[in-house]
């Protein structure tokens, strides 16, 4: 499971260093949220890998750690709510600048 | 349980909201509630300086007990720069009511929110309540940076949201590393493992540690992440680029408190990790910074660069790592956060007197409405953040410059930090003259001089003779900020006591 895991991670974020580095509007944009997907699991991982084992303290004799659990959530919502916020820049950047390059000079 | 720690979040958080559901609201009634809030600022964050002198005041949020709860620590370092926020951000408000607040949608909301994000990161001793008030501060400065109109202003915004989305997704990385090896986020916590972490788990932390290093210096505006700061803080409005002087100092204040508490002398096989880069990336944004002054074609740039270079100086403070080094660089830091605030206030003036052909652009444009005022002010605000005496820049360096003592740190310091100051003196005067003395008859004559925004600037600029005149009483209580981040050890059983001091009485 750890190497699935870890493999899994290591495409993502390869995917989405590869999407950043296209410099055009969408294509970053969905590297980023890769990147993000990415770091999402490894914040999560970072709890151990368990099958189960439940986050609830007093229902099972051995329980999983909880507060992965709970930063993976805010960061879940924080990375969501940027992602849109980028995603609505990068339409505005495309109607003022007429252009989807990050620089805003590219090739159309 | 004392409240007054959480007042700072708590009221530009409640300000900010009711702001947003007063969206319509007048404008009058906006500006008076944002006007309101930030102005409490002030005494709160002098009751929270009061109180700290009598000692670390730690907040347990939800009465959860550290180091399993969210503590925020109100210390001499928070509470200070707490101080330092509310002053710019009061003198920024009062600017912005005058017209600049009208260029764009709620923008006191988003005021609120952003003085909310720096307060918080300010006080919070948790290392991932860090990285949720970055994100807060974050997303407000975004909307803000945005805030009016122009192509060069998005292009700008949209690098900075970039950046700063992509150093968050490496923040998150290194706080789940530390979390995987330490088990703990609490910064205090925190330095008591790292402490004594177990050999083989050195490296992981390490490279936990130098990737928080890069995000900082994203936020702090380091070579070689410095590239974004320029062109986004020179697009911005007058209030929002003087509010922003603050946020590189929040990456600043970061790396100091990472770097002296966590990962400082007492860090076993990781002490003083970062003091190797730290150096030769403060001397090199310090030239750039000096070379992009030197270089800039419009007000706003050079003062933008001149942010930078502070950066530079603050942060070289930082790599010398002594005590005197610190208090030096945290008055400069004080110093150089009112005084660029300000400087961007006024250029924001200037921009509005010459008139939306000509702004803030070195050349030749329309005689100003009232030249010797204006022109006085400008060599008041350069005499300060040259560095030059009697005002508060010269204190600064002078402070880091005795800091350094004697070797070839101080051959660096002594050499790079006065040619910088020497090449800002250069920067300034070819700006000024170009802006009070030559004059473009055949241009139309641009606005005039607006009484209030003129206070703004003045209030700040004055801040610069009172740190000079207060210096003796500052550097006091630097002293103790200083002595106070220097012993971990001491620290971190103050916050790690009220397990035992409250764990009765707690309701």
């Amino acid at each position: 499971m750890e190497l699935l895991y870890a493999l899994t991670l290591g495409v993502l974020t390869m995917s989405g260093v590869y999407l950043l580095l296209r410099a055009r509007t969408f294509p970053v944009v969905v590297g980023l949220t890769l990147i993000s997907y990415a770091v999402n699991l490894f914040l999560f991982a970072m709890g151990r890998l368990h099958t189960g084992k439940p986050a609830v303290l007093g229902q099972v004799a051995e329980h999983g750690d909880p507060l992965p659990q709970a930063l993976v959530l805010t960061a879940i919502v924080i990375g969501f709510a940027m992602t849109a916020f980028a995603l609505v820049l990068a339409l505005r950047a495309q109607g003022e600048l007429e252009n989807d390059h990050v620089d805003g000079r590219g090739k159309r | 349980m004392d409240h007054l720690a959480i007042l700072p979040i708590l009221l530009p958080m409640f300000a900010g909201a009711l702001l947003l559901l007063s969206g319509r609201a007048s404008e009058g009634f906006k500006r008076s509630l944002c006007l309101l809030a930030t102005l409490l600022q002030l005494p709160l964050a002098i009751a929270l300086m009061a109180q700290a002198s009598g000692g670390l005041q730690v907040y347990a949020a939800g009465n959860w007990m550290p180091p399993f709860g969210i503590v925020l620590v109100v210390d001499h370092l928070a509470a200070l720069l707490l101080l330092v926020t509310a002053v710019l951000a009061i003198a920024a408000v009062v600017y912005a009511v005058r017209g600049d607040d009208l260029l764009g949608a709620n923008f006191h909301a988003l005021f609120q929110f952003q003085l909310m994000g720096i307060n918080g990161a300010f006080l919070t001793g948790d290392l991932f309540n860090l990285f949720v008030f970055f994100e807060i501060l974050l997303i407000a400065s975004y909307a803000l940076l945005l805030h009016g109109t122009g192509s060069a202003r998005i292009r700008s915004g949209l690098h900075y949201v970039l950046l700063n989305l992509f150093g968050s997704a490496l923040f998150l990385i290194a706080i789940g590393t530390l979390y995987g090896v330490t088990g703990t986020l609490n910064l205090t916590d925190l330095s008591q493992r790292v402490a004594q972490l177990p050999a083989p788990d050195a490296p992981l932390v390490g490279a936990a540690a130098m990737l928080l290093l890069v995000v900082f210096g994203l936020k702090a505006a380091v070579f070689p992440l410095y590239f974004w700061l320029p062109k986004a803080y020179a697009a911005a409005t007058p209030p929002v680029a003087a509010l922003f002087a603050i946020m590189t100092k929040v990456g600043i204040y970061s790396i100091l408190r990472i770097y002296t508490q966590v990962f400082g002398d007492t860090a076993g096989p990781l002490a003083d990790l970062a003091n190797g880069w730290l150096w030769p990336a403060a001397l090199l944004t310090l030239v750039l910074g000096t070379i992009g002054a030197l270089a800039a074609s419009t007000l706003n740039g050079l003062i933008s660069y001149l942010l930078v270079v502070s950066v530079g100086t603050l942060l070289a403070g930082l790599a010398l790592d002594s005590h005197d080094a610190l208090v030096g660089s945290l008055y400069y830091l004080i110093h150089s956060t009112w005084v660029c605030g300000a400087l961007f206030l006024f250029a924001g003036i200037i921009s509005r007197c010459r008139g939306p052909r000509f702004v803030g652009r070195l050349v030749p444009g329309p005689a100003l409405s009232r030249p010797t005022l204006l022109s006085g002010l400008f060599f008041l605000a350069a005499i300060s953040v040259i560095g030059l005496p009697p005002l508060s820049g010269f204190i600064g360096k002078l402070l880091l410059l005795r800091a350094a003592e004697t070797g070839v740190a101080a051959g660096w310091l002594y050499s790079l930090l006065l040619g910088s100051g020497l090449v800002s003196i250069i920067a300034f005067s070819r700006a000024g003259s170009t802006l009070f003395w030559r004059t473009d008859p055949a241009a139309a004559a641009g606005g005039s001089v607006d009484n209030v925004r003129l206070v703004a600037v003045l209030a700040l600029l004055l801040c610069s003779p009172l740190l000079v005149v207060f210096a003796g009483p500052l550097l006091d209580y630097l002293t103790i900020t200083v002595d106070q981040l220097l012993d971990p050890q001491e620290y971190a059983r103050q916050v790690l006591s009220m397990q035992i001091n409250t764990s009765g009485g707690g309701h």
